[in-house]
């Protein structure tokens, strides 16, 4: 499990190996507290969705799952990609109305990141992987927190580099865009370490 | 004509979506390792872009704004199983190559992006025309990485050995940095320093200026 863990965390980074989610990677990581509060939000619905939709695949979509109802031949998965991002969608949407009710402080600063959570690709990615690589219940559990720690990891740590680089002298065709795939190049690199070897 | 025209070309390299605009990278990097699978990558997009586009914009009167990004979803998503599907029965090694990518294609930002941004307030044959245009410009970001990588990672351009091997006898020593995940970041941040160097107007501002350095500069 502690493999698992470690290995969704760094070896298999989201982010940084897989390409994952880089639309708000790159383009919400111009500042360490709003990569933080957006990296947040990716762990809660990552860890909240990478389950529900084991659970859901399970018990309603996977092949032999309607056996109980006289149903062996009913094979359902082709719906998943529809289903995981309408519970991912609702997902969102109860986490939201749940920490507006319980946690204002933290809904203000989550505010607006959650919906922008919906259409990263990381967290369905994270889903078809569960499906892909057949986890069972608890290494879902597992890998979705890990992964979405992993994802979170690698923006703040983007977005940390990139305000000290504010004030440096790039040139210009580089500036923005071209630096930040250079920085997110030398960071894979050094994630790319982890998975060779070196393991944590 | 030369406006229908301008739809397809806009998007090549003046307004690519993925070096302009930033959409799309996800799947953009992860399956360029070789030529093939980024050709089949990006045949798969450019068709439910188009398809996509074309139903969003022939019901646009019709869908409620405020439920919209859900009518979008559905119709994007019930493409991409179809294609998916598709790639299952008549290409199965390669969907097996690539892996969850195509099922990404739902999330990815291009295809909302260009029904939202383009689809939903124009007819029916410029959008498709834009979807064309967007989905050639893709490819085209995914073809150029996809060679470079498989020429200098693996001595070969779609599967045919271009560089002799050195375990062939030949002298080319393959790079096999080039066939992990680094290689595709530092390639496309060349691609859009090219293209801002060609094309000025995309550079960014910067955020701040430091005062000392453009006095410095100027004469």
């Amino acid at each position: 499990m502690m493999e698992l863990f470690l290995s969704s965390v760094f070896e298999q980074n989201l982010a940084l190996s897989f390409f994952l989610g880089l639309c708000t990677f790159l383009a919400v990581s111009r500042k360490v507290e709003t990569a933080f509060g957006l990296g947040i939000a990716l762990i809660c619905v990552q860890a909240l969705s990478v389950p529900v939709n084991h659970l859901i695949f399970q018990t309603l979509l996977a092949e032999g799952a309607w056996v109980w109802a006289g149903l062996p031949e009913v094979d359902l998965s082709f719906l998943k990609l529809l289903s995981f991002i309408g519970v991912i969608a609702a997902m969102v949407q109860i986490l939201e109305l749940v920490l507006e009710r319980y946690a204002p402080p933290l809904h203000r600063a989550l505010g607006i990141f959650l919906p922008l959570v919906t259409v990263n690709c990381a967290i369905l990615g994270g889903s078809l992987f569960m499906v892909e690589r057949s986890y069972t219940f608890q290494e879902s559990v597992v890998y979705g927190l890990g992964s979405g720690i992993g994802w979170a990891l690698a923006i703040i740590a983007l977005a940390a580099i990139r305000e000290r680089l504010k004030y440096s002298d790039i040139p210009e065709g580089l500036r923005g865009l071209g630096a930040a795939f250079f920085i997110t190049g030398l960071m894979s690199l050094g994630f790319v370490a982890f998975a060779s070897g070196g393991a944590p | 004509m030369a406006k229908a025209l301008g739809h397809v070309t806009g998007p090549l390299i003046k307004g690519n979506p993925v070096t302009l605009h930033i959409l799309g990278i996800c799947s953009a990097l992860a399956v360029t390792t070789s030529v093939a699978t980024a050709l089949t990558m990006s045949a798969a997009l450019t068709v439910v872009l188009i398809l996509s586009s074309a139903a969003i914009s022939s019901i646009r009167r019709h869908i409620p704004a405020s439920i919209r990004l859900i009518v979008q979803i559905t119709i994007i998503a019930s493409l991409v199983i179809v294609m998916d599907m598709f790639l299952q029965a008549f290409a199965f090694e390669m969907s097996k190559r690539l892996s969850i990518f195509v099922g990404l294609i739902v999330t990815n930002c291009l295809v909302l992006g260009r029904a939202e941004g383009f689809a939903r307030q124009n007819p029916v044959w410029p959008s498709t025309l834009d979807a064309l245009g967007n989905g050639l410009g893709y490819s085209l970001i995914l073809l150029v990485v996809g060679t470079i990588r498989e020429i200098l990672g693996a001595g070969s351009f779609l599967g045919h050995e271009i560089l002799p091997l050195v375990e062939n006898g030949g002298w080319f020593q393959p790079l096999r940095l080039m066939l992990l995940a680094p290689s595709a970041f530092f390639i496309l941040g060349f691609i859009v320093w090219i293209i801002r160097c060609l094309r000025p107007e995309q550079v960014e501002e910067p955020e701040f200026r430091v005062v000392g350095l453009e006095e410095e500069r100027r004469p």
